[in-house]
C-alpha cells in the first residue's frame, strides 16, 4: 500500500517532487474558480444588451446565448486565477481562492479554463451566431492576455484598458440577438468602460497596501492616494452624462433618464467625500461606500433599460 | 506473509471530492445533450444554417 498522507495536503505541485497528485477539490472549488458573483454580473448586463436588440429572439437561443456568455466568463475568471495564482497567494483578498489554498493546482485550472473557453465560444458559434462567438473569444483573450498578463503588472492603467472586458459583454448580447452591431450597445459599452475605474480604485484605496506588497502596479500604488481620488472624481464626473446618453439619444425614456442623471450625481457626492476624507477611518469608510454604490450604480441604470426597453418594449 | 499491493488508497475526504466532481460534470454533460436536443427542436433544419 502507498502512503498518501503527504500529499493529503496538496501543496503547490512543485514541492511534490513527481509524487501522485490526487485531488480533493470539490465541485465547490472548481465554481469559485469561476468568479460567479462577476458572472452575475456578466450575464445581467448581457441581458440588457440581448433585450434592447431590435428584433425577437427565441428564448432557448437567448438563454443558450447567455449560457455561453456565462460559460466564457467564467472561463476567463479561471485563467485569470490561473495566471495570478502568485499574486492572490500574497494578497489577503484573494489568498483563500481555490490555487492558493493549494485545492486545485494552477494546471488544472488551466485545463479547465480552457475547455470551459473553448466550450462557450464553441456553443455560442454553432446554437447562436459566429459573430457574437468571435467577440465572446476576443473577450476572453483581452481579459486573459491583454488584461491579466499584460497590463495589470505592468501599468497603473491597468484595470483602465482592461476595463473593456467587462464591458463587451452588452454588445455580446446585442450581438447574438441581431448578428450585428450598432451604436446602442456601444453607449452601453462606454458606461461600463468609463464606470470601472471608479469602482475599482474605491477598492484600491482601501487595498492599498495588498496591492503594494504583490507589487501591482495600481494607481494608488503607483501615483499615490491623492491623484486616485483626483482621477476618481474626473472619471465619476464623465459618468454623468454617459450614462444619461441612452435617454439623451432617444432609446430610453424620461425614467431612465432621471434614475441615470439621479443615480450619477450621488455618485460624484460621493467621490467628492472621497476627495476630501483623506485620514483613517473616516477615508476608508467614504471609500467603501463609493465601491458600494457604484455597483448599485450600474445596476439600477441597466435594470431599469431592462424594464424600458426589454421587458415593456419601449426599447431601440 | 503475502503482503498485496493495493496501490493508492484514497481517503474519505478524496472519494468524496472525486464523486462531487464527478456527479458534476455529469450534470453539465447531460445539460448539453438537453441544450443541444432542444436547440435542434427550436430551430428545425435552420440548425444547419449558421451565420457569421
Amino acid at each position: 500500500m502507498t502512503d498518501i498522507s503527504a500529499i493529503e495536503q496538496r501543496p503547490q505541485a512543485a514541492s511534490l517532487g513527481g509524487m501522485p497528485l490526487i485531488s480533493e477539490a470539490t465541485a465547490g472549488d472548481y465554481i469559485a474558480l469561476m468568479k460567479p458573483r462577476v458572472m452575475a454580473l456578466v450575464v445581467f448586463t448581457a441581458l440588457v444588451g440581448l433585450m434592447l436588440a431590435p428584433v425577437h429572439v427565441h428564448p432557448v437561443i437567448g438563454f443558450t446565448a447567455l449560457l455561453a456568455i456565462a460559460v466564457g466568463a467564467g472561463a476567463a475568471g479561471v485563467l485569470n486565477m490561473w495566471y495570478d495564482a502568485d499574486i492572490d497567494a500574497i494578497m489577503s483578498r484573494t489568498s483563500g481562492r481555490p490555487i492558493p489554498r493549494g485545492k486545485v493546482t494552477p494546471g488544472e485550472a488551466l485545463g479547465f479554463g480552457m475547455t470551459l473557453a473553448t466550450g462557450a465560444i464553441v456553443v455560442l458559434g454553432l446554437l447562436v451566431n459566429w459573430l457574437a462567438a468571435a467577440m465572446l473569444a476576443f473577450t476572453i483573450v483581452f481579459y486573459v492576455v491583454i488584461y491579466t498578463m499584460w497590463l495589470k503588472r505592468w501599468t497603473p492603467q491597468n484595470i483602465v484598458i482592461g476595463g473593456a472586458a467587462g464591458a463587451f459583454p452588452p454588445m455580446i448580447g446585442w450581438t447574438a440577438a441581431t448578428g450585428g452591431l450598432s451604436f446602442e450597445p456601444i453607449v452601453l459599452f462606454l458606461i461600463i468602460f468609463f464606470w470601472t475605474p471608479p469602482h475599482f480604485w474605491a477598492l484600491s484605496l482601501v487595498r492599498v497596501d495588498d496591492y503594494a506588497r504583490a507589487r501591482v502596479p495600481m494607481l494608488p500604488v503607483v501615483a499615490g492616494l491623492e491623484e486616485t481620488r483626483r482621477q476618481i472624481l474626473l472619471y465619476s464626473l464623465v459618468l454623468v452624462p454617459l450614462g444619461a446618453a441612452p435617454w439623451f439619444l432617444g432609446y430610453a425614456d424620461a425614467i431612465y433618464g432621471v434614475v441615470a442623471l439621479v443615480a450619477g450625481l450621488t455618485m460624484v457626492a460621493l467621490a467628492w467625500r472621497v476627495r476630501r476624507e483623506r485620514q483613517g477611518e473616516r477615508a476608508d469608510t467614504a471609500a467603501k461606500q463609493l465601491f458600494g454604490f457604484s455597483i448599485l450604480y450600474l445596476f439600477l441604470l441597466f435594470a431599469v433599460l431592462l424594464v424600458e426597453g426589454g421587458l415593456v418594449g419601449h426599447g431601440a | 506473509m503475502d503482503e498485496k499491493d493495493e496501490g493508492i488508497v484514497l481517503t474519505e475526504a478524496q472519494k468524496r471530492s472525486r464523486r462531487s466532481r464527478s456527479i458534476a460534470i455529469a450534470l453539465v454533460l447531460g445539460a448539453l445533450v438537453i441544450l443541444f436536443y432542444i436547440v435542434t427542436l427550436v430551430k428545425g433544419p435552420g440548425v444547419l444554417n449558421r451565420p457569421l
